[in-house]
């Protein structure tokens, strides 16, 4: 019985670690730009910001800003982009912040419909009018 | 009018689907024959009636009706014809029809091959799978109506999602439902052994066939859904953990879990109550899954329509089915009685080692997928699960489950001398070992611990399964196998060769992004890519930026690959279409990415030893279903008193 118990508890444990390290937060620019976002990876969601895709000519490596239209965040990309990614649109990027304050992605989530909107990018974008409305 | 038909002929169906779901459940109760006898007339007439609906809607979208609401959003008079077809489930209202006219088939074929069941039985399970499918007509009518009318109708429509312009959604979608929709059967069945009160070897010699059959759906769709993905989706990958995948992922853990149960509760009379919880469960994982996929709570690459309020319903329906099912359990459970023991060395242990692990993995996989929404519905903030999460949590319990398949398909039932199953398993635990941790040295140089350990484990499952078979055939000793261990040996040999085939893609899965102009060669992977530059193409519906690369082995040219970033005239994002090269040992596999400036191209480059394996293995598991289920027991107990009604069970 204790044996079982051991087990389940050790199972629990490692179930809750493995969960741990793996969950990715989501943060909006204005939660990033707050300092709330924490050193490792995360999800950043906003629109990407029309005008600001400046792509370094012939290299993968691309620059962009990602914002809530209250803050921006610049990311920094260097991988083939989703077809769907345009400026002027919502973009998701799983990456981490570098000391420069910059994003780094390692991935940028592909949305499948033009009219689509991730859900979190609404969500923040309608958190960060409603904070600059008070 | 053709479409008010449709929508007519569907209300009928409900209509049908109540009686179905009501006369033959009470009159089994009061023993009342003559309304028992409603079940099969009233299956045969709702099966008509959606077959009517389901091809109004067909119809609606060959004759390019957009006055339909849902032919508008999804299909475009400059279609092709065949997709113009399979538009009809490439979007939610037509799933749902879809899922319908599924549970419909399956419907009929029970009423026929149930015939030599007792009457008071056979009427349970027909009620059974009537009520369930008056829920979903009534959530497809209330919520989800494929009929809707648009006024003014549309000069021409939005046009089908070009993902899904593709032969590999023709078919994944309708397999995949069939396997899905399946699990109701094994569901009915358990129900009504519940209802009547025998849950015994009969109860499930009865379900194991039909069980069989969805499972080897929900295998082939699975792989379909997998193979579409890794060519489609342009991102080289076969399996992402997505929610809709692990909608799909969970009910084929739980029907794998129950296959083996039955076998138990088939052979030996044990097991029973849990037996019936897997049915269950494994029924309610695909209410969960429809759910999922259907009400936008999960943020997915798969996540086409969504809409709160059909999610809530779907809720009330899983609440319904799987609540009533489990409290009629509670209930009735207490009259189970195992009908023998085992012991610790048995086949019967070595199958409830399977289920407890088969268990354990959904866990691991429903705890994964549902953890964003808890987080989410306890105001913690936004979080998603990570694939790292999946692959490591995933193979605690599948690592010794294929290993333990291995050693318990050859132990016996009841009890089996420990050193006897040692002496014959020998053989192939040492090969495997061997050629498990020599082999990634030798053609990779290099290998991990988990590598070696998987690939070793894959080899040992894979030699196990073949040695009845090559007893039989080579040696020919030993008595003649039944089709039943023929299509195990066949479906576990299909686990090892699926297993060889994930980890070696995986491990040694090679990948590069890169910019490249006309004229560039590049080294990677053991290759020479040579991009020879940038055509433009016309398809029928699109124009295409077409790269043409040549792939080179040293001075061999071993193919030209021609990828191409589609851009579809009504819905004009920009699609991947990858390029493959494909063999037995590897494929090399290029996709186009957009233009980056000064003459060049990103390009994305993927090698993946072995990967062939890995669907030829699916592939393999859903064939030993398939030799399985042809086992003369099961034939002979459907075709012998009605042979009126020679619906064999595999022809469902």
């Amino acid at each position: 019985m204790a044996v079982v118990l051991a087990g389940i508890t050790l199972a629990g444990y490692l179930t809750y670690r493995a969960l741990q390290e793996n969950l990715l937060y989501f943060f909006s620019p204005s939660q990033v730009v707050a300092g709330e976002a924490p050193q490792r990876t995360f999800r950043l969601g906003g629109m990407v910001v029309e005008g600001s895709l400046k792509r370094e000519p012939g290299t993968l490596n691309v620059s962009f800003v990602v914002t809530d239209n209250v803050h921006s965040v610049p990311v920094k990309y260097d991988r083939v982009l989703p077809n769907l990614f345009r400026e002027g649109a919502g973009a998701v990027i799983i990456g981490r912040l570098n000391d420069e304050g910059e994003f780094v992605g390692d991935e940028v989530i592909a949305k499948h419909d033009e009219n689509y909107m991730p859900p979190e990018v609404a969500e923040a974008l309608e958190n960060a009018r409603a904070a600059q409305g008070e | 009018m053709i479409p008010e038909f449709g929508q007519l002929a569907l209300a009928l169906a409900l209509c049908l689907a109540l009686v179905q779901g009501t006369l033959p459940l009470v009159g089994a109760a009061r023993g009342r024959a003559d309304w028992m006898a409603v079940a099969r007339p009233a299956a045969a007439g709702q099966f008509v009636f959606v077959a009517i609906a389901f091809g109004a809607l067909v119809y609606a979208f060959l004759s390019d009706d957009f006055s339909v609401l849902f032919v508008a959003q999804h299909s475009n008079s400059a279609l092709p014809v065949f997709y113009k077809a399979t538009a009809a489930w490439g979007g939610h209202e037509g799933s749902m029809l879809l899922w319908i006219a599924v549970l419909a088939v399956w419907t009929l074929a029970v009423a026929a091959g149930s015939r030599s069941q007792p009457q008071e039985f056979s009427s349970r399970v027909l009620g059974v799978l009537g009520i369930v499918s008056a829920g979903v007509i009534a959530f497809a009518l209330l919520t989800s109506n494929p009929f809707t009318r648009l006024i003014p109708a549309a000069a021409d429509g939005n046009d089908l999602n070009p993902l899904l312009q593709d032969p590999g959604m023709i078919f994944h979608p309708p397999t995949l439902y069939v396997g899905y929709v399946g699990m109701a059967v094994p569901f009915a069945f358990a129900v009504a052994a519940l209802l009547t009160g025998r849950l015994d070897k009969n109860w499930a010699k009865w379900t194991r066939p039909w069980t069989v059959v969805a499972w080897l759906f929900l295998t082939g769709g699975i792989t379909l859904g997998s193979w579409w993905a890794y060519y489609e989706l342009g991102w080289g990958g076969w399996w992402f953990w997505d929610p809709v995948e692990n909608s799909s992922f969970m009910p084929w853990l739980m029907a794998t879990a129950l296959l083996h149960s039955l076998a138990v509760t088939e052979r030996r009379g044990i097991f029973k109550s849990w037996t019936v919880l897997l049915a269950i469960a494994a029924f309610s994982l695909s209410l969960l899954g429809t759910f999922l996929t259907r009400a936008g709570v999960m943020i997915s690459v798969h996540a086409f329509a969504s809409d709160p309020t059909r999610g809530l319903f779907i809720l009330g329906l899983l609440a319904i089915f799987s609540g009533g099912a489990l409290a009629l359990y509670a209930a009735r459970a207490r009259n189970l009685e195992a009908e023998g023991g085992f012991k610790l060395v048995s086949r019967e242990a070595f199958l409830l080692a399977n289920n407890v692990l088969l268990v354990i993995a959904t866990g691991v996989v429903l705890l994964g997928t549902l953890a964003p929404l808890i987080v989410e519905a306890l105001g913690l903030g936004k979080i998603s699960v990570g694939p790292p999460y999946f692959n490591l949590m995933f193979l605690l319990p599948a690592l010794p489950l294929v290993a333990l398949i291995g050693v318990g398909m050859h132990a016996g039932w009841r009890m089996m001398p420990g050193d006897a199953l040692a002496r014959r398993l020998r053989g192939p635990a040492v090969a495997a070992l061997a050629i498990g941790v020599a082999a990634p040295f030798v053609f990779f140089d290099s290998a991990s611990v988990l590598t070696t350990f998987a690939v070793s484990i894959a080899l040992w499952v894979a030699l196990s399964s073949l040695l009845d078979p090559m007893r039989r055939l080579v040696f020919r000793t030993g008595a003649p196998l039944t089709r039943g261990q023929i299509g195990m040996s066949l479906a576990h040999f299909g686990v090892g060769v699926f297993m060889l085939g994930a980890t070696v893609a995986s491990a040694y899965n090679f990948e590069r992004d890169f910019a490249a102009r006309p004229g560039d060669t590049i080294e990677a992977g053991g290759y020479e890519i040579v991009f020879n530059g940038i055509r433009s193409v016309e398809g029928p519906n699109f124009v295409a930026d077409e790269a043409e690369i040549e792939l080179r082995d040293g001075d061999e040219l071993i193919g030209i690959l021609r990828p191409q970033v589609r851009t579809y005239r009504v819905q004009t994002e920009p699609m991947t279409e990858a390029a493959i090269d494909t063999n037995m040992l590897r494929d090399v596999f290029v996709a186009l990415g957009e233009p980056l400036g000064d003459n060049a191209w990103s390009l994305r480059l993927r090698v993946k030893p072995l990967i062939r394996l890995l669907w030829i293995g699916a592939g393999l598991m859903a064939l030993g279903g398939l030799v399985a289920v042809t086992d003369k027991r099961y034939r002979v107990a459907v075709r012998q008193p009605a042979p009126a009604a020679a619906q064999p069970v595999e022809a469902a």
